[in-house]
């Protein structure tokens, strides 16, 4: 950091347009935003363990029938979607990067980008609920899941009621883990519109920093779900 | 302002209530004091649905037979009450209200960390509010406040669906008002207000609000889990298509419970204000009363499947959550044993908020043993389900904690409204709630000894238990009287009581330091502590001295 931009960093400390009235200074109101988002990401983290629970409670009770129904999800597509998911969260530090060292373009660039990966996430896991939406592996009215062999054991058929209880956890899931995606891809969306006006300088960037720590939360919560979802009892 | 303009009438200091009106002023507004009010107003509104409900079945239940509403009626009214009274008042009461209020005033900041996340907060309270009005006013639900699976998602008729998103919305609130909180005592105290100065009603929110930011979030997503279940006929909870009951309630309990400290814990905040301020003394092993609200929002979170006990959890299981029951009751027991110690040889006032806070530990403590009752398995197989239960946990909620929102609400009316209450009617009041209370509740401690099941509304088999519902319902009236006399006062005074000094009860702590009703941003200037919380001492000195030369 330049000497200039220190002396700036005083001017502003008085009349900085960002600070809000019932902070003291800058530093206390970055750190209570910093806090809050992880305050709020442990929320997050008890609202999916709750899910986790129950799913780890079934996949223990039901495990042949976990694997058979988890064999006919596409773990190659799933397996895309992660690499998506980690260059996207790449592409997140990156604009975290680019907004304390001031530079407009790689910020711009970089969310961009990370929204760009985020709607390729939300394609391939389009084109997966549709694949499923075919084959009935959708709980409801017109599941079926009948004659599918449990992995390792050609004679035993699923019980199509407990693959219905896996298909219904996957959807939950996933379908709640998109659901912040689309939430993220709106936020994004916001700061892009924020950093377009410049607003952000190395003094003043929270927004992009816990808009970021949001990004990889959901990126956290994937990496959980491809394995547990994708890859039960999967043999070569 | 200057002094000359003060000739006829005293001109009236600009606060946070008159310093913008409209209804706009009100609806947009983010100061924290102003949301605090909104809240007031709306908790209040629910408070009374739910009493409404109370009435009813206390009704009914002054007749064996079934004779005032049909059955299915009675199910969807203690069902309603249930839901009204624990999501949209009793876990909001006094944390969005006098916590909102009070936690900015108290650690020295002009206002929460996040003023609008707090209004959002109340936005959300509003919506679910609304939907749950929608709810009961187009047929109810009736699967009591618990929803226990398979019924909820699979046979019952009612809107189950609706009412429990309704609490989905409603938690959201109670998650951002926790959040608020946590980062505000963390990142907003004022200079020199370190964590062994913090007034005993913050350690108390900030326990509260580590439940309500851990805990609300399971029952979210068990409500979300349920609506789709029963939409979508899924078997997630349905034994019939593989599903767990067991694990709904391991998930709902794993929040309900909790929530019981949501409701108590910011209600013995309360008491150790009131307390210290009317025996005029510090507080006894301020630090013991400050990490006990810890323990008991941390041994909170270990105890949930004591309401499990006959639902066919392991035998192992059960003695593991009795044994953690039990331990919840050293900090409860802590606290109490405090309190009396600093009544020890202080010099003590009736004023009303301190009936209020003597009424709460009797009878929180005679809630908190039974609870230990509740706690010992055997006794508890015998009286699960009964009006014993009931009995209990009203202790706890409406002896507890609703005596420690009355007696906060009346402790800091004159700095809420500016102004003074009448306090012989303050006075006649609690009294009036303190027997009115237990003559509702205490029979039912002997009913649900004898027998009585909770949840009928026909007892028409054993005439016997008439006697002693009569007497409950009778004491419910008296209770109804206890609860609509402060409302009345509390709007009277608004218009005709005395204007408040700012520090009417001579008490310690930053809240009291600002003007009654306080500015918008609570301090002329960024106060700066150098001094712990309730000195007592130092505040009676002077006085003591005056004493002295007059004897």
């Amino acid at each position: 950091m330049s000497d200039s931009t220190v002396v700036g960093l005083h001017h502003e400390e008085q009349h900085h347009p960002e600070l809000l009235h019932h902070f003291a200074e800058p530093q206390q109101q970055r750190d209570a935003a910093s806090l809050g988002m992880w305050i709020f990401l442990g929320t997050e983290v008890m609202f999916f363990g709750g899910l986790f629970c129950a799913y780890l409670i079934y996949r223990r009770w039901y495990f042949g029938d976990f694997g058979a129904a988890s064999k006919s999800i596409d773990a190659t597509l799933g397996a895309t979607n992660t690499a998506v998911l980690i260059c996207s969260s790449l592409t997140v530090v990156l604009a975290v990067w680019a907004a304390q060292i001031a530079r407009r373009t790689l910020l711009i660039g970089s969310l961009v980008i990370t929204m760009l990966l985020g709607m390729v996430f939300l394609g391939i896991k389009g084109k997966e609920y549709k694949d499923k939406f075919e084959e009935h592996h959708v709980p409801g009215a017109s599941f079926s899941f009948d004659h599918v062999a449990i992995p390792g054991h050609p004679d035993q058929y699923a019980n199509p009621r407990h693959a219905e209880i896996f298909f219904a956890l996957y959807f939950i899931m996933t379908g709640l883990h998109a659901l912040h995606m689309i939430i993220g891809l709106g936020l994004f969306a916001w700061l892009l519109y924020m950093a377009w006006k410049g607003r952000f300088t190395p003094e003043y960037h929270t927004p992009i920093e816990i808009g970021g720590l949001y990004w990889h939360f959901v990126d956290i919560v994937w990496i959980y779900l491809f394995p547990l979802l994708y890859l039960i009892d999967r043999h070569p | 302002m200057s002094m000359a303009t003060t000739t006829i009438q005293p001109v009236e200091r600009e606060n946070y209530l008159n310093k913008e009106y409209g209804v706009g002023s009100w609806l947009f507004t983010t100061d924290h004091k102003r949301i605090a009010l909104l809240y007031l107003i709306s908790i209040t509104f629910f408070f009374f649905i739910g009493g409404f409900f109370a009435l009813i079945i206390r009704l009914e239940l002054l007749t064996p037979a079934s004779d005032l509403v049909q059955p299915d009626t009675y199910n969807k009214l203690f069902t309603m009450h249930g839901m009204v009274m624990v999501f949209f008042f009793l876990v909001p009461s006094i944390p969005a209200t006098l916590g909102n209020f009070l936690v900015p005033m108290m650690i020295g900041a002009k206002d929460l960390a996040f003023p609008r996340i707090n209004l959002l907060s109340w936005y959300l309270y509003i919506i679910g509010g609304l939907m749950m009005l929608h709810c009961m006013l187009t047929g109810g639900v009736d699967t009591g406040w618990t929803f226990y699976t398979p019924f909820s998602t699979a046979y019952s008729n009612t809107k189950v669906v609706e009412a429990g998103l309704a609490i989905f919305v409603a938690g959201f609130s109670s998650i951002l008002t926790g959040l608020n909180f946590v980062v505000s005592i963390h990142r907003m105290r004022a200079p020199g207000m370190t964590w062994s100065r913090l007034p005993l009603f913050i350690w108390a929110h900030y326990a509260t609000s580590i439940i309500q930011i851990l805990g609300t979030p399971v029952i979210a997503i068990t409500l979300l889990l349920v609506a789709v279940e029963r939409t979508l006929h899924l078997g997630i909870f349905d034994p019939k298509l593989g599903g767990d009951p067991l694990l709904f309630q391991h998930l709902f309990w794993f929040y309900s419970h909790p929530a019981v400290y949501i409701m108590i814990l910011p209600s013995m905040g309360v008491i150790s204000e009131v307390i210290a301020c009317f025996a005029r003394k510090r507080i006894f092993g301020y630090s013991f009363v400050a990490f006990s609200s810890i323990a008991i929002a941390v041994f909170g979170f270990l105890v949930w499947a004591h309401h499990m006990f006959v639902a066919g959890i392991s035998i192992y299981a059960a003695l593991v959550f009795s044994i953690l029951s039990y331990a919840v009751a050293v900090p409860s027991a802590v606290k109490v044993f405090n309190w009396t110690a600093t009544l020890y040889k202080g010099s003590i006032h009736y004023d009303a908020p301190m009936l209020y806070a003597f009424g709460f530990i009797g009878l929180f403590t005679m809630g908190g043993l039974t609870g230990l009752f509740l706690a010992a398995l055997g006794i508890d197989v015998h009286v699960t389900d009964t009006y014993f239960v009931i009995a209990h946990f009203h202790y706890i909620m409406v002896g507890g904690a609703l005596m420690g929102y009355l007696g906060g609400l009346h402790f800091w009316w004159p700095k809420i409204s500016g102004r003074l209450y009448p306090e012989s009617w303050a006075r006649l009041a609690a009294l009036i709630v303190f027997l009115g209370f237990n003559l509702t509740f205490f029979p039912q401690f002997v009913l649900g000894y004898l027998g009585m099941p909770r949840r009928y509304a026909d007892y028409s088999h054993m005439p016997e238990f008439q006697v002693l519902n009569v007497l409950s319902t009778a004491g419910a009236t008296v209770l109804g009287v206890g609860y609509l006399l402060p409302m009345l006062y509390f709007l009277w005074s608004m218009r005709y009581g005395k204007p408040a000094p700012d520090n009417p009860w001579n008490a310690a702590g930053l809240e009291w330091m600002t003007s009654s009703p306080p500015t918008t941003f609570n301090f002329e200037e960024e106060p700066v502590v150098t001094w712990e919380a309730y000195n007592y001492d130092e505040l009676d000195r002077g006085h003591k001295q005056e004493v002295k030369v007059v004897g």
